[in-house]
């Protein structure tokens, strides 16, 4: 531990990437192989399974401070992080320990075997011996919310340095369905993968946006600066669902999401079709909900996605397809390195043998001369139920994750309104002890009614003087919660709107954002509800 | 009931029956001044009294205003009312006043620490009454490392970073973390250089008879070279700026209480968070008040609302009040400070 204390130390004491290439490798090269897999596991979201939840941390803790729990709730919420208070909370003591991170790793998860006071007593022993930055690493293990600011990609550069694999491959063999305990260090440098299982699946191609916010627009000139002719580039709708890899391979099918979980129960609809694909085959789509021939609003598919049982209401109430626009692999081969429009074809044929038309659906290709035309079809992307389109070089391989180039998405402009901000709460991380989350409000007559939560889209500078502003215009105090004196204006952006009966204001947005800070604007210019309802409707 | 002896209003802490007030944010006929720093020493006061070790600052920063000075333990009378200043140790010159009429004894705090930092004159409990105190870091997350270890820390990333050739960039407010910064600053491993502003209050303190290690401008004909393995120290608010460019290649360093907080150090985007504050931390704060004896303290600048629920749970009459100093509840006071100084060193070479 006290090695990957030092190398979580040594990774936030630099900003630059070569930095934290080189603290990695030598981080790498000393610690024995097991500890090797452990903090690749760690670091590619592979934690070990939570035997403490925090509620209990948080409990066990206060109970052993020398503060009262009010006080202890209140520097929580100034550190913004229950792993970090608590390490700061406890007296920092020269004690450490020379247990490596895999044994540590083994007892977590021999936890499960004790009772809830062995746990207990377990924990607070532990604390007892580690220094103030051990304990922190170690409550963020336990508490599964690592996040280091190291990318995989820094990960995988260093460990294909030290090994002399490429990039590539590394990314590829860390996909997928292993754990430390059966994957050794040793497996995942093997030149012949011999441990290769039936679930993994590869890494996903990704796209750069053409356009990050509505103001940085793109005429379709400009796009045909970037991206030349026409005829060298597939179009398709990007598509408002759930991106997934679907595997058919030694008669198992597997479907996997961007997030790399495996999440083929919650798709009972997929499976036939999988089965019935040839054998060793890899689909890259869209699973979405969707019925008489459209796409149903993602909020159909989110109410779905939480549940643990899938009820035959559910299952009524949000069909779901798969929208293919992709094949990796076929009859086993992996077809990455072809081009896109031989894959496509392949996707075709696919489509074409499979007896399950409704449920296996090809994304469709658009048709268009100009990006001129183009533009103005992506005008009617809610009417189509899509988010915009997804551009894609038809010479193009398959790319190991985000790769400049190849593919874009061309997102519709969002929804916008104008609104007050109402509430603020403080951040977490980056943003500790800082007013970064807030409220929005828009008015409904002389009332202002809250309709959304926004964390994101203002520059560090704007946060700073939001912040200011909240800690001197505080009406009430709610707990974490500030009422604010209702003044600033914000425009909001939003992908999407739909009826809610939970919430206060009827409307429920997707992926509401500040789009700008509107100084300009007296309380009074905000938009109304009315507004809002009128976008529902469209 | 009688009328406190000091009571807040709408232009700072007042004294009815002196006819003065302490730190006042708006402009008055008589100021008495705890420290230099901007937030305490504002523009426009018709006189002022402060610390013998705050003049030359204050001139530099203020102009030519009306300045009595005084030194610790020495006593003055306004109007029957007897002030004394006492020693604060959060920068030089920096003190607490105590004020005492008809057998009634307030001490304001203005800022404080308890650590000895080698450079200013170290805290002094007094006994009092009632005492208002700062409560920057009155939370109990904010627990200082013996300073000999932070100073440590920065000599050892210095003669890191000069071993790999870069140059050290270090950030600490003008008045007070600059000083304590230099002093422990091991000049083996290499040559000081000051940003303008920095050298600036350098110089008045010089003046002021205080003695401080070596330590260049920066001007702009000093060379890349020049600089090149050397440690800088700049005010924070040079971060980011163009400033910085010509020490490339360079290590950023930040030194805070602030830097207590991961979150706080990633949004500052330094290389390295010291954590080093002229300001107590959780457990000076109460020892501070403790030692006082008093029995009733009002809370001034920080987390006002937390730690007077604190005390008045360990039994004492305790007050939340209003004032316009900076460190209000986490707000970064150096960047709120700073800017007034960048500001009145216009036309300087910085």
């Amino acid at each position: 531990m006290k090695d990957f204390a030092r190398l979580f130390t040594e990774l936030d004491e630099t900003n630059k990437t070569n930095e934290k290439v080189s603290v990695l490798k030598n981080y790498f090269i000393s610690v024995p192989d097991e500890d090797k897999i452990h903090t690749l596991a760690i670091f590619t979201g592979r934690k070990p399974k939570r035997q403490i939840n925090s509620t209990l941390m948080k409990l066990w803790a206060m109970e052993v401070s020398s503060i009262p729990q009010w006080l202890f709730e209140e520097s929580y919420q100034v550190v913004g992080d229950l792993g970090e208070t608590i390490a700061l909370l406890f007296p920092d003591t020269d004690v450490t320990n020379d247990k490596p991170l895999s044994e540590w790793i083994a007892e977590i998860n021999s936890l499960g075997l004790m009772t809830e006071e062995g746990r207990k007593q377990w924990l607070i022993d532990s604390w007892n011996i580690m220094n103030r930055q051990e304990r922190f690493v170690f409550n963020k293990i336990l508490t599964g919310s690592f996040r280091v600011g190291v990318s995989q990609n820094l990960i995988i550069k260093a460990l294909a340095e030290i090994s002399g694999l490429d990039a590539a491959t590394l990314t590829h063999r860390i996909m997928g369905n292993w754990d430390p305990a059966s994957f050794s260090f040793y497996d995942l440098m093997q030149e012949q993968d011999a441990s290769d299982d039936a679930s993994r699946p590869y890494p996903f191609c990704l796209a750069y946006a053409i356009q990050e916010t509505s103001d940085k627009q793109k005429t379709a000139e400009e796009i045909g600066e970037h991206l030349g002719d026409p005829q060298l580039w597939q179009a398709e709708w990007k598509w408002d669902g759930f991106r997934a890899q679907a595997i058919h391979r030694g008669g198992k099918i597997f479907i996997w999401t961007r997030g790399e979980d495996l999440a083929t129960d919650k798709f009972p609809e997929l499976h036939s079709f999988l089965f019935d694909l040839p054998e060793g085959t890899v689909l890259d789509g869209e699973a979405i909900c969707f019925s008489e021939g459209q796409p149903l609003p993602f909020n159909v598919l989110q109410t779905r996605i939480g549940r643990k049982n899938l009820t035959k209401k559910i299952l009524a109430e949000s069909p779901m397809v798969f929208i293919a626009y992709d094949c990796l692999e076929f009859a086993g081969d992996d077809i990455r390195s072809m081009p896109l429009k031989h894959r496509r074809s392949v996707l075709e044929k696919l489509h074409q043998h499979s007896s399950y038309s409704g449920i296996f659906r090809l994304s469709p290709v658009i048709n268009f001369k100009s990006w001129q035309e183009l533009y103005e079809l992506r005008l009617t992307s809610r009417e189509n139920y899509a988010e915009g389109f997804m551009l894609k070089k038809l010479d193009s391989v398959y790319q190991t994750g985000r790769k400049r180039g190849d593919w874009w998405k061309w997102k519709v402009d969002p929804l916008s309104v104008d609104a007050v901000m109402v509430y603020a709460q403080k951040g977490h991380g980056r943003r500790a002890d800082l007013y970064t989350d807030y409220t929005f409000a828009v008015w409904d007559g002389d009332k202002l009614v809250p309709f959304a939560k926004a964390y994101s889209g203002l520059t560090d500078k704007e946060i700073k003087q939001v912040d200011y502003f909240v800690k001197r215009n505080t009406l009430e105090k709610f707990g974490p919660v500030r009422t604010v004196k209702p003044q600033l204006v914000f425009e909001i952006g939003f992908e999407g709107i739909n009826r809610s009966t939970r919430h206060k204001s009827g409307v429920a947005l997707r992926f509401p954002r500040i789009l700008r800070w509107r100084q300009d604007k007296k309380m009074e210019d905000a938009d109304t509800i009315e507004t809002l309802r009128s976008m529902l409707d469209a | 009931m009688a009328r406190p002896l000091l009571q807040f209003n709408d232009n700072g802490i007042y004294c009815a029956a002196g006819d003065f007030y302490i730190d006042p944010w708006k402009p008055v006929d008589d100021a008495v001044i705890t420290h230099a720093h901007s937030d305490h020493a504002r523009w426009g006061n018709k006189r002022y009294l402060a610390h013998d070790l705050s003049r030359e600052v204050m001139k530099y920063r203020l102009g030519d205003i009306r300045l009595e000075t005084i030194g610790y333990n020495e006593t003055i009378f306004k109007n029957g009312v007897k002030i004394s200043f006492h020693p604060a140790g959060h920068v030089i010159g920096s003190s607490q006043v105590r004020v005492e009429h008809k057998g009634n004894i307030w001490v304001v705090s203005g800022d404080y620490k308890l650590e000895d930092d080698g450079v200013c004159t170290p805290f002094e409990p007094v006994k009092c009454h009632t005492f208002i105190s700062e409560c920057t870091f009155g939370m109990p997350v904010y627990k200082w490392k013996p300073p000999t270890e932070v100073h440590d820390d920065i000599n050892n990333w210095w003669r890191t970073n000069a071993s790999e050739g870069k140059t050290s960039v270090i950030a600490g407010y003008s008045l007070g973390k600059a000083q304590r910064i230099l002093q422990h600053l091991d000049l083996s491993i290499g040559k000081v250089f000051l940003h303008g502003v920095i050298a600036n209050t350098h110089g008045a303190l010089l003046r002021n008879g205080i003695h401080l290690q070596e330590a260049t401008r920066i001007t702009s004909d000093l060379g890349r070279d020049q600089t090149k393995g050397g440690m800088v120290i700049c005010p924070p608010s040079a971060l980011g700026s163009p400033w910085m460019k010509r020490f490339h290649p360079y290590s950023f360093g930040y030194c805070s209480g602030w830097m207590t907080l991961r979150g706080a150090k990633r949004r500052r985007a330094a290389d390295r968070g010291f954590v080093l504050s002229d300001h107590a931390d959780w457990d000076g704060l109460i020892q501070a008040i403790d030692a006082t004896e008093c029995e009733c303290v009002s809370l001034t600048h920080g987390y006002t609302a937390s730690f007077t629920r604190y005390l008045s749970e360990l039994g004492y009459d305790a007050h939340e009040a209003h004032t316009y100093y900076g460190g209000d509840e986490g707000v970064e006071e150096d960047s709120v400070l700073e800017e007034s100084v960048i500001n009145a060193s216009e036309g300087e070479d910085v």
